[in-house]
């Protein structure tokens, strides 16, 4: 199965996170929200707009509103709490350990600007270390969608979900690739995008769409690579990843985070307790970002179409 | 509940707290007996509450958060014995499978703990967003929270503070444990947070004075006062003048009783000071 996916034009992902968080709030009156003085940046300002009731700003102290939020969640509400991804993990993570997972409290953290594709702010703002502060944390669920459509989908399932979920996002927009609805996005199971015998490149977030790109290209080379989409980090689909890492031939992991402690630490760890495999991993090599824009900066970090590409064909030619 | 009855219990609560953090050889006994009589007012006379069946949300009930969840040996005697939990499992404190953590969790599902503190700074925020819950819900019960001296150093009380003013979070009283210890001594030294009371209404709180935070009729004024005073518009906050160690002569105002345990001998000497009044644990 080798569909090929369009794009029905840009959107950035934040979008989508603002159109479900509405959406979801029709459905459940439990819902709630608080933002740190991003409400715009995060795409919270129709909610608020909708429901002024229901939205708590908090001002420029993130501390305060995950324990307000832990507070609400307490006496049934679900708050989704929004600002941007280094702000919403390290800023406040022993908030977040304590307040929230140690306490089984039920908030969600809908973190923006995910990643180097935040841009021009350069590295203050460029949060690559999260996902791995986010999977450390015991009965956190980790999302991290792909495009627009996956966003707002993912929104509506962390709505639902019982229990802390992180949901990771960016800034720029990007291919709005996947359908409205999907009924294949289920938190906690991998999305076969791309069926291959070659090889097989998990990616995450807007990875994926550059996964899909060098499969494309590839297969004009006459190579057969699967694309896998990891939207969820935690809890892992194992089963699910083990049988392709089995099949693989190439195993490639693409994803916009710190090579420590993201996704290609994830599959490398199923691949330790299933069977272990030669993976080669895209990510930020243990490095700060800086400023330029997003797809200078996917260029040089090297986390782009290109460079899945060549990751690939060296690994091919070590295989020879 | 009568005074005497009041006071009675709340020998038997520092009793007990000595007890327990004897006999697992760790906890933070000077804290514990500093709030044992706010304890016993909250939960023995002022609050209205429901020990049994717990209700994690507390929804129509007074709630109870303890910030400084250090302190817990004497909150978790008073939550025993006003009925949320068995009195003998005190005897369970800090030991390995117990319900009683060395600081309060919710992961054992304790009944009378809502939330895990023990990293300071993080239950004001807290009981703020209860208090917020409660407004959306058309709750008029009042959610209290205790907040400690020296966790007054963190950036996320002041935050929390700003907050729950600009919110007109006016369903909360805090109670400062103003004891001017924190581990490493005096706060005044250690890093002054003086002057409190001219700080918390200039962020725009209701401040009211406690200063014998041992003798019931004036904590239940007060008490009373808060909850008169509150629903106006502004949190309140209840600045505790607290005694240290209160109830063990050697421990009072020393702060190396923080965080230790007494050994053998200390031990014999402040139980002599600490009657059984209720059977013991």
């Amino acid at each position: 199965m080798r569909p090929r996916y369009t794009s029905t034009g840009d959107k950035d992902t934040r979008s989508g996170f603002g159109a479900g968080l509405v959406e979801a709030a029709e459905k459940d009156p439990r819902i709630v929200a608080l933002s740190a003085d991003l409400m715009s940046s995060v795409k919270m300002d129709a909610f608020a707009k909708k429901y002024p009731h229901r939205f708590f700003q908090c001002g420029v102290a993130e501390a305060n509103m995950i324990g307000v939020a832990a507070g609400l969640a307490t006496v049934g509400f679900i708050p989704f709490v929004g600002t941007f991804a280094n702000f919403a993990t390290g800023r406040v993570y022993d908030q977040i350990r304590q307040s929230v997972c140690y306490s089984g409290k039920n908030v969600k953290i809908a973190a923006s600007h995910a990643g180097l594709t935040l841009g021009e702010d350069g590295a203050t703002h460029q949060m690559l270390e999260d996902i791995g502060l986010m999977r450390g944390l015991p009965g956190m669920t980790v999302l991290s969608p792909c495009d627009y459509n996956q966003t707002r989908l993912a929104t509506l399932a962390a709505a639902q979900w019982d229990g802390p979920v992180y949901l990771r996002f960016g800034r720029p927009p990007v291919p709005n690739f996947t359908p409205a609805e999907d009924p294949s996005f289920q938190i906690g199971k991998i999305q076969v995008l791309l069926d291959g015998k070659d090889g097989v490149i998990f990616a995450t977030g807007h990875m994926v769409w550059h996964a899909l790109q060098a499969s494309y290209a590839l297969e004009e080379k006459g190579l057969s690579i699967a694309v896998i989409n990891v939207h969820t980090l935690k809890p892992l689909d194992k089963e699910g990843i083990a049988a392709w890492l089995e099949r693989s031939p190439i195993i490639v992991t693409a994803e916009e985070h710190q090579i420590h402690n993201g996704l290609g630490d994830a599959i490398s760890h199923v691949a330790t307790e299933y069977c272990p495999r030669c993976i080669h991993r895209i990510a930020v090599q243990d490095t700060f970002g800086e400023s330029g824009k997003p797809d200078e900066l996917l260029e040089k970090y090297g986390l782009n179409t290109r460079h899945i590409i060549a990751a690939i064909e060296k690994v091919l030619h070590t295989l020879k | 509940m009568d005074i005497p009855t009041l006071e009675k219990i709340a020998a038997q609560v520092r009793r007990d707290a000595v007890r327990m953090i004897y006999q697992v050889q760790s906890g933070h006994p000077g804290g514990a007996l500093g709030a044992a009589d706010l304890f016993v007012a909250l939960y023995f006379a002022h609050m209205r509450h429901t020990p049994d069946p717990f209700s994690p949300t507390g929804d129509g009930e007074d709630v109870f958060i303890l910030s400084n969840g250090h302190i817990c040996a004497s909150w978790y005697a008073v939550l025993a014995r006003s009925g949320y939990f068995p009195i003998q499992e005190l005897s369970t404190f800090r030991k390995i499978n117990s319900r009683l953590q060395g600081h309060p969790a919710t992961k054992e599902h304790l009944p009378g703990v809502r939330i895990a503190t023990g990293s300071l700074g993080q239950g004001l925020s807290v009981a703020i967003g209860i208090a917020l819950g409660k407004k959306l819900k058309g709750d008029p019960h009042r959610v209290y929270v205790m907040i400690g001296d020296g966790e007054a150093n963190e950036g996320q009380i002041w935050e929390a503070a700003l907050f729950a003013a600009h919110h007109k979070v006016d369903n909360l009283i805090a109670i400062l444990d103003r004891n001017y210890k924190q581990i490493d001594g005096d706060t005044r030294e250690v890093l002054s947070t003086d002057p409190m009371e001219d700080k918390w209404r200039a962020f725009g709180w209701e401040v009211l004075s406690l200063h014998d935070p041992h003798h019931f009729p004036t904590i239940l004024q007060t008490l009373e006062e808060a909850r008169q005073r509150s629903g106006a518009g502004k949190p309140l906050i209840i600045i505790a003048y607290t005694t240290m160690g209160k109830g063990v002569d050697f421990m009072e105002n020393d702060y190396r009783w923080h965080g230790k345990a007494p050994g053998p001998q200390e031990f014999e000497r402040a139980i002599a000071q600490l009657p059984e009044t209720l059977q013991d644990f």
